[in-house]
């Protein structure tokens, strides 16, 4: 009798990149519900713009480079760039800035490098900052949590522009903070701006997602460890010199993007160095970065620019992080 | 060295579904045609001393060694040389190559074996000859001459005996083990023996305690530690197994031997005591015959040469829905193109995977180097930077990130996320080095003479020069003389 012969191992495969992707997907699940709770239906429609911008864009860009469309839309990579950017732009932002973003982070961002596994840079933070660059006003209004919106409002502010934006947009916390300091006030004072104890749940429910992507073995903890870390001790070690100028280590933990970026956006493998031992220089330069860009830049937040940056520098770092053991 | 309290880990490595079903063994029957590869190894030929025609018995020397890493192939059974032509032999490519065929003639008529009761009363060279004499390999499936490697010059403190059968689906030397294991511990003694070796270890999986209980029983009177490792692939590997029982690592261009221990699988030990205890040489091995693709899974006693199409008919067949024959387990094995082939010492399983067993064929996706493979990796490789210079062609970047310390043990392969076939990549590229090396080596050969050419002209140049200038000198002087005289004479 005949047989086809094939290369081993002959053992069924477990994993995919669609799995991949899933799973992180999962995981964003409980802060878009407590973002959805907290503020209403805005990031709602901001992920349905995302994602359905990021597929047209994927197909568009797959069809003028003649390869083929389903496997790269079935990979899930686009919907996840699309998830990661509705959530970090404010959600009362008009619908073009998510459509313009998105098509941005897939086309120039991914597919001008040849799609998923060639881009050097995290989509979303491209398209991030992109946003920022091009359009800061509407990149710096967020909404205050204390209105949740109707379906009927966060529509009219989305598509029609909506004259209802008065009242129920503010700087966040980040930004503020940064604007008081600026002005000469010390963080003792500043203390006293109003603070809704909510908002903590969106740092809380990034965490949960992410301790269960480690959980399930779909990110490793060096990246998310070392983030934190080359946020926190530089964090530390400058409030306790001089805590009236400076930030505590914990404010900066829990407030921005702090753990959106340990467990999701630095975590992108594609952009990210590769080695363990790499990972952690990788990381840890992304939350100095941060910090030095939250302290002394010109943007209240700064992890898409820490990003950008670390992401430059992976290729570089993987060759001089090789392990020598033979 | 101290006995062996706490194992250590080697990194990376899975655990797989084991596939396996030890069972009592079933003994083969005697097929109507043996087939004997002459190759033995990479590049290792024996030489045949059997023509056309010849009449052989059971046990019957057919060919030589030729070479001291091949080694001698004897008949399994008694019968005719039919032929000594090219047939399909187990290679990846599906080579045909030499070998020596054999009409049975079904009496199983054997040569006068030679036993030995008192092994101790001989020399440690004299076992050496006879393992050699034999024919045994190592018969985990690296079918490195046995005694070859028992000739090791380094001192050898610590005997592993390796009966980690890690890859699924094999199951073997676990049934050796519950049939045999008096007589395999003899050979384990043998193989003390002439390593001299103050320490042995037996190392078996913690999923084989029937087998443990087995040996438990067999070394009570004897000083031989029994080691339960964990069920980790690819923990049988030898190198792994010297990680996990002892922590040291073996760096990849060296052996064992070197930190004085020396392994040998458990089936190979049963093939010293047979040798050595019998006389009969090795022309029998156990073989597990089993996947989805099979009636019924067995353990069957087969006599090396006898093609695969009479173990699958003594399985009672194939199923509706088998899909590929490999010879081997499912992580390292090697498909085959058709059960025509026989099967070798080296065959350890023989594995018919229906389809819902076998790895689907998936569209291969660009990678994302998320790291899976480096984290599994038993030898600490990194496969993304490998697969990423492999596919740009960028061979001298892959050796430095150690390609050839890879033992295409499959890990990397079936967690990647992007279904990149890694194993069969690096086995691709290795080729081509191999390839490359040997043209490296013909090259320097020939600049090497071409200089030696170029200097012996010059030399031979040189002395016709040398020789020219001291005639004209003995000319110039005889005319110098001859004119001096001349001035001298009177006038």
């Amino acid at each position: 009798m005949q047989f086809p012969i094939s290369s081993s191992p002959f053992t069924p495969r477990n994993n995919s990149i669609s799995r991949v992707m899933l799973h992180v997907l999962y995981a964003l699940l409980p802060v878009t519900a407590i973002h959805s709770y907290l503020f209403g239906y805005g990031l709602l429609i901001q992920l349905l713009l995302a994602v359905s911008t990021a597929l047209v864009t994927e197909s568009l860009c797959l069809l003028l480079r003649k390869r083929a469309i389903k496997p790269a839309l079935y990979d899930l990579s686009a919907v996840l760039s699309a998830v990661l950017l509705a959530l970090a732009i404010p959600s009362i932002a008009p619908w073009w800035v998510i459509v313009s973003g998105m098509v941005f982070a897939i086309g120039i961002g991914k597919q001008v490098y040849g799609g998923l596994g060639y881009n050097p840079f995290n989509p979303a933070m491209v398209g991030y900052v992109f946003l920022l660059i091009s359009f800061p006003l509407q990149m710096s209004l967020w909404q205050e949590s204390s209105n949740a919106l109707s379906l009927s409002d966060s529509l009219a502010i989305i598509f029609a522009n909506g004259s209802v934006l008065d009242g129920i947009s503010g700087a966040t916390l980040l930004d503020g903070v940064k604007t008081q300091l600026s002005t000469g006030l010390s963080l003792i004072d500043i203390k006293m701006l109003p603070v809704d104890e909510r908002l903590n749940l969106i740092p809380f429910a990034y965490c949960v997602g992410g301790l269960w992507l480690l959980h399930k073995k779909i990110i490793q903890w060096q990246i998310p460890t070392a983030l934190i870390l080359g946020l926190c001790l530089p964090a530390t070690l400058a409030y306790l010199i001089d805590s009236r100028q400076f930030s505590s280590p914990i404010f900066h933990l829990v407030s921005g993007a702090t753990f959106c970026a340990a467990f999701f956006i630095a975590t992108d493998p594609v952009t990210a160095a590769t080695s363990n031992k790499g990972r952690w220089i990788y990381a840890g330069l992304i939350g100095c970065l941060i910090y030095i860009i939250r302290t002394w830049g010109g943007y209240p937040e700064g992890v898409a620019f820490a990003v950008l940056l670390a992401n430059l520098a992976a290729p570089s770092i993987d060759i001089y992080t090789r392990s020598k053991i033979r | 060295m101290a006995a062996i309290t706490q194992l250590k880990h080697f990194s990376g490595g899975l655990t797989l579904a084991a596939h396996k079903q030890p069972s009592n063994i079933l003994d083969s029957g005697i097929p109507n045609e043996l087939i004997y590869p002459l190759l033995q190894r990479a590049d290792c030929y024996a030489q045949p001393i059997v023509k056309t025609g010849d009449a052989v018995l059971k046990g019957q020397l057919i060919a030589h060694a030729g070479s001291a890493l091949s080694t001698p192939i004897h008949a399994a059974s008694s019968g005719v040389i039919k032929e000594i032509a090219a047939h399909l032999i187990a290679h990846p490519s599906g080579l045909t190559d030499l070998c020596i065929v054999i009409s049975t003639d079904g009496l199983d008529t054997a040569l006068e074996p030679e036993p030995c009761i008192d092994y101790q009363s001989e020399s440690i060279s004299d076992l050496r000859t006879k393992i050699q004499q034999a024919g045994i390999v190592g018969l985990g499936g690296a079918v490195f001459p046995t005694a070859k490697k028992l000739a090791a010059p380094q001192k050898i403190d610590t005997l592993i005996i390796n009966a980690a059968e890690c890859e699924p689906y094999i199951s073997c030397d676990e049934s050796l083990i519950l049939a045999h294991a008096e007589q395999l511990i003899q050979g384990v003694l043998i193989l003390q023996y002439i390593t001299q070796a103050e320490q042995c270890i037996i190392a078996l999986e913690e999923s084989m305690p029937q087998a443990f209980q087995a040996l438990q029983k067999a070394t009570q009177k004897e000083a031989i530690q029994l080691i339960r490792v964990p069920e980790i692939y690819p923990t049988g590997g030898e190198k792994q197994l010297i990680q996990v029982l002892t922590g040291k690592k073996i760096p990849a261009q060296s052996l064992p031997a070197e930190q004085g221990m020396l392994c040998q699988n458990i089936g190979t030990a049963y093939a010293v005591y047979q040798a050595i205890i019998l006389g009969v040489p090795l022309t029998e091995r156990i073989i597990t015959v089993t996947g989805k693709g099979i009636q019924h899974s067995q353990n069957i006693q087969a006599k090396i040469g006898t093609p695969i199409k009479h173990l699958i008919a003594e399985c009672q067949g194939y199923t509706n829905d088998v899909q590929r024959l490999i010879m081997g387990g499912s992580m390292m094995g090697i498909a085959l193109s058709s059960d025509e082939i026989a099967v070798t010492k080296a065959t350890n399983c023989i594995l018919a995977l229906s389809s819902e067993e076998l790895a689907a064929q998936t569209q291969e996706m660009p990678c994302i180097r998320c790291g899976d493979c480096a984290n599994v990796c038993p030898v600490e490789l990194l496969p993304q930077q490998l697969y990423w210079y492999g596919r740009s062609q960028q061979l001298e970047q892959c050796l430095d990130y150690r390609l050839l310390d890879c033992i295409e043990c499959g890990c990397c392969d079936i967690v990647c996320p992007s279904q990149i076939p890694l194993v069969q990549l690096f086995r691709a590229i290795k080729g081509e080095h191999t390839i490359k090396q040997q043209q490296t080596a013909q090259a320097d050969l020939a600049k090497i003479r071409y200089q030696n050419r170029q200097t012996r002209f010059a030399n031979a140049e040189q002395e016709k020069k040398d020789k020219a200038a001291k005639r004209q000198a003995a000319i110039d002087k005889m005319k110098a003389a001859a004119a001096a005289k001349k001035a001298n004479k009177p006038d």
